[in-house]
């Protein structure tokens, strides 16, 4: 769909998805996803389109993505979070930095997703620390986790140590990376890049979250499976 | 419909008693478990391969042979026998023996094993896994078909006028399945070659494996062996069953948290609830049992896990009473009556020599004369025909 029948239809929100690994309530890495996603909310609606939010807190999930790394079993929370994944048209991953790096949990969630769960869709990578001294963790590890999973990050990342909370840029760099999330939404790349090339990245059968369920019939293993030859297909 | 019990042949320190068995006592408790499988009127028992410590089954024909040697009805199979790593060729001689030694109370299903290290250790390689599971099956299946075989292919060595001996049982070659979780091709094969299909049906939720059984129905229709409710399927299953409820959750517990790729993960009961693992009261496991066929409608084999992650030999054996007694009897009648008249009957011998031969003798064959160099000449076999 196109961004001009999206607007004239207008029944059809784009759907954000917020990850958050704020573990406290309130969580500051929580308020900084809302923040940024209400952004986008604001933005979308001066533009005469409408967003809807899902949220998946990851402090809910925290037994079940644990179960999923040791046992490869989905639980019902796992399954609703990649269900919401899988048909988002953009996302928000908002961690907090412990020790230099994401926390585990936001880690080990995104680890147990299908490499091919999210690809060509855009995020937003938003970090909180208790020191500025953690500021590239965005850059340095969490955009490289997001590479790996073919995402399509903002250009900007957006980072708030404790000191960070009062000022204004912040709020700059939240409006920002709000901008880049939603121009990326509107242009459709991801919905492009998935119908017109989704077959050239790697999928296995049943990955995508389940939903990849496309047997090529016509492969080399295939026709090995019928008896043919293991040979490279060599043409004339 | 057959019911039986098949074994990883884990070596595994009982965490309630802190003893790991030795393997000399391993090996004669599997003997005692398969033995006992057909007193309590099981039809199978499957055992596993694997090459490195903590398991013993490194050669399951050898164990199976003696195995139908102590028993009189019972189906000896794997779960899995390593297409992979083993050469087709001696896959092709070991089973055929066993199928002889047997009387046809023999079947096999092929995997692809899923130990890294075990490749390289029998000269291959694990990234070549599926491509070498394929060709090693093409060319086992022509192995047991015809009697002088020709073949060329990417990951052994060629073979020109080669006889693998002895010929199946009244040639007919042992009844394959093909075990597969989640690749399309292993289905496929199966589908073409009109061999079974075995989902193992443990650590995943039943809609999982219900993908790859379903499009192997289809598939087996597709090539002409018949509807897709006659496609043959096998499902695995692991249950553990007390006479009250709460005491098989009690009594399995330990073991379920301890055991080997789901221990401390998930909660008994969050597996349970996700999984086909049924822990419970006969009714409760029969109950769960039942959801299979919701699911995957007549299938023709069910096989259930009973002696892994440390169980003492008396809890297996007391498991298998309750199996016998308890659980199967009231599943084949109620999978006899929810039955299609029109599903295929689970595979025997006597069933596969009943469909090649129908009432006409089956073929024996006997040997040329040794021509001075140890062979038998081109044509090897008296009734072979230039």
């Amino acid at each position: 769909m196109t961004v001009q029948q999206r607007r004239s239809e207008g029944a059809q929100p784009f759907h954000l998805v917020v990850v958050s690994g704020g573990t406290s309530d309130p969580s500051s890495t929580r308020m900084l996803a809302d923040r940024i996603a209400d952004r986008v909310h604001t933005l979308a609606e001066d533009r005469g389109e409408q967003v809807a939010t899902d949220v998946i807190d990851l402090r809910e999930l925290a037994t079940e993505i644990t179960t999923a790394i040791v046992s490869q079993l989905m639980g019902p929370k796992m399954a609703r979070a990649i269900e919401l994944l899988g048909r988002a048209d953009a996302v928000v991953a908002s961690a907090p930095v412990y020790k230099a790096a994401p926390s585990g949990l936001f880690s080990s969630f995104f680890h147990v997703l299908d490499n091919d769960l999210l690809i060509a869709k855009p995020v937003v990578l938003a970090a909180t620390a208790g020191t500025a001294r953690h500021a590239l963790v965005v850059d340095d590890q969490m955009r490289s986790l997001f590479a790996y999973l073919r995402t399509m990050t903002v250009p900007t990342s957006v980072f708030a140590a404790t000191e960070d909370w009062n000022s204004k840029e912040l709020g700059e760099r939240i409006t920002r990376a709000a901008i880049e999330l939603l121009l990326l939404m509107e242009s459709g790349f991801a919905e492009q890049v998935r119908s017109e090339s989704w077959r050239h990245y790697q999928h296995e059968y049943g990955s995508a979250g389940g939903t990849e369920l496309d047997i090529d019939l016509s492969s080399d293993l295939m026709r090995l499976a019928t008896g043919g030859s293991a040979k490279p297909n060599r043409k004339a | 419909m057959q019911f039986g019990v098949f074994s990883v042949s884990d070596i595994t320190r009982d965490p309630v008693s802190g003893e790991t068995p030795t393997e000399a006592e391993r090996i004669d408790g599997i003997l005692k478990i398969a033995v006992k499988a057909e007193e309590v009127g099981l039809d199978v028992f499957a055992i596993g391969e694997h090459h490195n410590p903590p398991f013993f089954s490194s050669s399951p024909t050898t164990l199976l042979s003696h195995i139908a040697a102590l028993t009189e009805r019972l189906i000896v199979t794997t779960a899995t026998t390593l297409i992979t790593t083993n050469d087709p060729v001696r896959i092709a001689e070991e089973y055929a023996m066993l199928q002889h030694l047997s009387k046809g109370r023999m079947d096999l299903m092929l995997g692809r094993g899923n130990t890294a290290p075990v490749y390289p250790w029998f000269g291959q390689d694990i990234r070549q896994g599926l491509p070498l599971a394929l060709e090693h099956y093409n060319l086992l299946h022509r192995l047991w078909r015809e009697d002088v075989v020709d073949w060329e292919g990417e990951f052994r060595t060629a073979l020109q006028g080669f006889t693998s001996t002895p010929r199946p049982l009244d040639d007919v070659p042992p009844f394959v399945w093909h075990g597969s979780i989640r690749t399309p091709e292993i289905a496929e094969q199966a589908a073409f070659y009109g061999n079974g299909y075995f989902a193992n049906h443990i650590f995943w939720p039943t809609s999982h494996s219900k993908r790859l059984v379903d499009f192997y129905r289809q598939r087996f229709e597709h090539y002409g062996h018949g509807t897709r409710k006659q496609a043959i399927v096998g499902l695995g299953g692991h249950a553990y069953i007390a006479k009250r409820s709460q005491d098989a959750v009690d009594e399995f517990r330990p073991y379920f948290n301890e055991a080997p790729v789901y221990g401390h993960g998930p909660s008994l009961e969050e597996f349970t609830k996700g999984t086909p693992l049924s822990v419970g009261s006969p009714q409760e496991v029969i109950d769960k049992t039942l959801t299979f066929h919701d699911a995957f409608g007549d299938y023709q084999r069910q096989m259930f896990l009973i002696d892994h992650a440390g169980m003492p030999l008396k809890m297996v054996l007391n498991q298998l009473d309750l199996l016998g007694e308890e659980v199967v009897p009231v599943l084949r009648k109620e999978l006899a009556a929810r039955r299609d008249p029109e599903s295929a009957d689970a595979p025997t011998h006597a069933g596969l020599v009943r469909a090649k031969y129908g009432d006409r003798p089956a073929r024996q064959p006997r040997p040329n004369a040794n021509l001075g160099d140890n062979t038998a000449g081109d044509m090897p076999y008296q009734d072979d025909e230039s």
